[in-house]
């Protein structure tokens, strides 16, 4: 059976980048053709003019494009075929014996590279802060579509159908016990993974809570209210992007592919926490965290060399769009396997505790820090390490006595 | 009076020529367009099709030809003339016939005056397609600010009832003094506004899209006529509303799309209703136009788009309504009511067929209304002939007063 083994072999994998897409890209950026400014002076109409020339220059002129290639191919990477489709991860083993293995999902506008300098605190916690008891083993994949993984080609790559092949994922690498974690798309990712509770996890940590965005939450203090308004101005102002990912994206995918300056406009009109750092990043050289310059742009250039503008928005339809085969599908009952969460200040809304308790029936973690927004493990990869960490120390424990 | 003043009102002549520059620029792009994978389904629900846009691509790069419309344009009398601020292009067509009714006619998004030319014909010379002299109208027809040849505002505040009271103030220095309105898409909610403000002069309006229908006040759904309308709505507004909400919430971000990319301009401005998609792309894939809505017209239209660079500014357009639209709704304003006659043609292949009870409960002075055969949301540039005989079965009673 050797087309079966071939299946489910695991590659080593290295980013090679041509020179000529390199040359080509920097030449778009050269070429764009930008449109008149903004006639007000916030984002209340989109990415700023100011903001996207600063980046243009950046990008064309001191930023090393031959960053994404260095960067990850630093790191052990593999690639191995589930559900057909050839799933692109990082793989980075702790040198603790007795470290818990840990498969954390990027979101959108996100990929791998949000995820790299959370790395070395989460498997080398002794080198940043943590004790030995703290590591992880840490399995970081490419959603379907996004970065280095293949493109679905055809229907059903929703947020359930990615969680089973994270525990497939999981179950080839030989882990029996592990926890999941992640924020935006990635929060959903694991949210169905909790659900689907697959034999081996013990345990999810989320950063984004997914039931707020579609179910009715307590607004009766102050804090509830208050991230109930931010929901609604998200619905309100924030949400073209979603509606349009959800419904049309090969249309937008067309821009997405052919212009470097619209992928980035696109990316980085997200929420408005992170909007504003990464506009102060470029336009006032002042980054938020980790969050900088060349952080910013690795990711977009991740998109913008792996061409998968168009593909990363289909699993916006795939999971949130009204003709896609999972509309209309109940949600699986809330995990009742162990769950965390941290509240970081900046995400779209400010979770209060009562509305994660509403959520899911067995929270045995919930912190509220005091930095950070929607890209959490990127722009505070120390912190965001921290509460993983305390997180999932109890599961340590258990897994220890039984 | 200062010598300000007459400048201000001036009006000019307009001529337009596009550089080789440009034009070699724009087939450069076309043909280094970097193309997504293609979608996984077998229609348009994940959005514009790669056959079609490949096919698009490959006539616009090839065999399309934009001197052709902009002659046809040049030979039109064409004039600038700013009011409140920003220069307004318009065609400014008048008829041979001696009692002809001056009509302005506004396009909609992703529209231009190039929706419109085909009526210009029919309209200001009706003896020679079939209509009488009494069927004569004098026709104005502006591009709204921010769209193709005018000017781009360059502060807030131009939604359509600014752009409706420009158009007034347009038809007095043409002097005209007893005229009608008419518009689709943008351009109906233009001549929805203009009506409301009852300018001196406006003597009745005809649109083809009920925009009272999307303001929010609910359409009565007793008929299955009533029901089928009311379910075409709601699934423009499930699946059909991505390219509105992001225009109107964020024009500057889509923005750079429509600037930089020639593929994404048009992708976008295709990705308009479900009918007129279809036709669009058969147009391209199987070389089968519906009326009038040929390839060669559809890429004018995109072409004048991408070189006036108006993408971002058209967009911005999106967004000064909705910014009317919730300061009027957070002051508890309703728009004032019309007092003088609305006529509308629901065309067959529009968003939503528009039922006579809509555009009653819609409009209370309603005239005249007509349901066609033929034609959909881009009904003047789709079916001119049949387009200009509605508008004047519907304007005919007002020239008899």
């Amino acid at each position: 059976m050797a087309s079966v083994a071939s299946t489910t072999d695991i590659r080593a994998f290295q980013v090679d980048v041509s020179e000529d897409a390199l040359d080509d890209l920097r030449r778009r950026i050269e070429a764009t053709r930008v449109p008149s400014k903004e006639l007000v002076e916030d984002r209340s109409q989109g990415v700023q003019l100011a903001t996207i020339q600063k980046l243009a220059d950046y990008w064309a002129s001191d930023y090393d494009l031959g960053r994404v290639e260095s960067r990850l191919n630093a790191l052990p990477q593999f690639v191995t075929e589930i559900d057909g489709v050839d799933i692109h991860f990082i793989h980075a083993r702790s040198e603790h014996e007795d470290a818990l293995p840990l498969i954390m999902t990027h979101g959108w506008p996100g990929s791998v590279i949000e995820m790299l300098d959370a790395i070395g605190p989460l498997i080398d916690p002794t080198a940043h802060g943590g004790s030995a008891e703290d590591a992880f083993h840490l399995v970081v994949p490419s959603l379907p579509g996004y970065g280095f993984s293949g493109e679905p080609d055809e229907l059903g790559w929703d947020l359930n159908r990615t969680a089973k092949a994270w525990s497939e994922l999981m179950g080839r690498l030989g882990y029996s016990r592990y926890v999941a974690q992640g924020g935006d798309v990635g929060a959903g990712v694991t949210d169905a993974m909790g659900r689907e509770a697959p034999k081996g996890l013990i345990g999810i940590h989320t950063n984004l809570l997914v039931p707020a965005l579609s179910g009715v939450m307590p607004t009766d203090t102050d804090e509830e209210r208050a991230a109930a308004a931010q929901i609604a101005t998200f619905r309100q102002s924030g949400q073209g992007y979603f509606l349009e990912m959800a419904t049309r994206p090969q249309t937008i995918g067309y821009a997405l592919l052919d212009s470097a300056v619209a992928l980035a406009a696109w990316m980085i009109d997200h929420d408005t926490d992170a909007y504003y750092k990464i506009a102060r990043a470029f336009v006032d050289e002042e980054p938020s965290g980790n969050l900088t310059r060349d952080h910013i742009l690795d990711n977009v250039t991740l998109y913008w060399l792996t061409g998968t503008g168009a593909s990363a928005a289909r699993s916006y339809w795939e999971a949130y769009g009204p003709d896609a085969p999972a509309a209309g599908q109940q949600p699986l009952p809330p995990p009742t396997i162990p769950f965390g969460f941290t509240t970081f200040p900046g995400e779209i809304w400010r979770t209060p505790r009562s509305w994660v308790e509403a959520s899911y029936p067995n929270v045995i973690y919930f912190n509220e820090v005091d930095k950070g927004g929607h890209f959490a493990a990127w722009e505070e990869p120390e912190l965001f390490s921290t509460e993983i960490r305390a997180a999932f120390r109890s599961l340590r424990d258990e897994g220890r006595t039984s | 009076m200062s010598s300000t003043v007459e400048t201000t009102t001036e009006i000019k002549p307009f001529h337009f020529e596009a550089s080789d520059d440009d034009l070699e620029n724009l087939q450069l792009r076309i043909g280094a367009a970097r193309w997504p994978s293609m979608e996984l389904v077998d229609d348009r629900s994940q959005g514009v099709q790669l056959k079609t846009m490949q096919e698009l691509a490959r006539y616009w790069e090839t065999d399309y030809d934009w001197h052709k419309v902009e002659a046809q344009l040049n030979g039109l009398p064409q004039f600038i003339t700013d009011i409140d601020g920003v220069d307004v292009h318009f065609i400014h067509v008048r008829s041979q016939h001696e009692n002809a009714l001056p009509l302005i006619m506004t396009h909609g998004w992703p529209g231009s005056i190039i929706e419109l030319l085909e009526t210009i014909g029919p309209l200001t010379n009706p003896t020679a397609h079939g209509g009488s002299a009494e069927d004569a109208f004098h026709l104005v027809l502006p591009s709204i600010p921010g769209y193709g040849f005018s000017a781009e505002p360059t502060e807030r505040g131009w939604f359509a009832g600014r752009v409706g009271q420009a158009w007034a103030k347009l038809m007095s220095r043409l002097g005209y003094t007893r005229y009608v309105a008419q518009g689709g898409d943008q351009g109906a909610a233009v001549t929805d506004a203009m009506a409301r403000q009852g300018p001196e002069g406006l003597i009745g309006i005809h649109t083809n899209l009920l925009v009272t229908a999307l303001a929010g006040s609910p359409m009565p759904t007793n008929t299955d006529e009533e029901k089928a309308a009311q379910k075409a709505a709601d699934i423009f507004r499930k699946t059909g509303f991505g390219y509105f909400l992001e225009q109107s919430t964020r024009p500057q971000t889509i923005g750079y799309a429509l600037l930089d990319s020639p593929v994404a301009l048009a992708a976008w401005m295709l990705d308009h209703d479900t009918d007129a998609y279809y036709k669009i792309s058969s147009a391209f894939v199987d070389g089968k136009p519906s009326g009038n809505l040929t390839r060669d017209h559809i890429l004018d239209n995109i072409t004048l788009y991408w070189l006036t660079g108006t993408g971002a500014s058209a967009a911005r357009s999106y967004w000064e309504a909705g910014q009317a639209q919730a300061e009027a709704a957070a002051a508890g304003q309703k728009p004032p009511e019309i007092k003088i006659p609305v006529g509308f043609t629901a065309f067959p292949g529009e968003i939503w067929q528009a039922p006579r009870s809509w555009a009653e409960a819609g409009y209370p002075t309603l005239s005249y209304y007509n349901k066609v055969d033929r034609g959909g949301h881009f009904a003047a540039w789709e079916e001119p002939e049949l387009f200009s005989s509605e508008l004047r079965a519907c304007f005919r009673p007002l020239r008899a007063e």
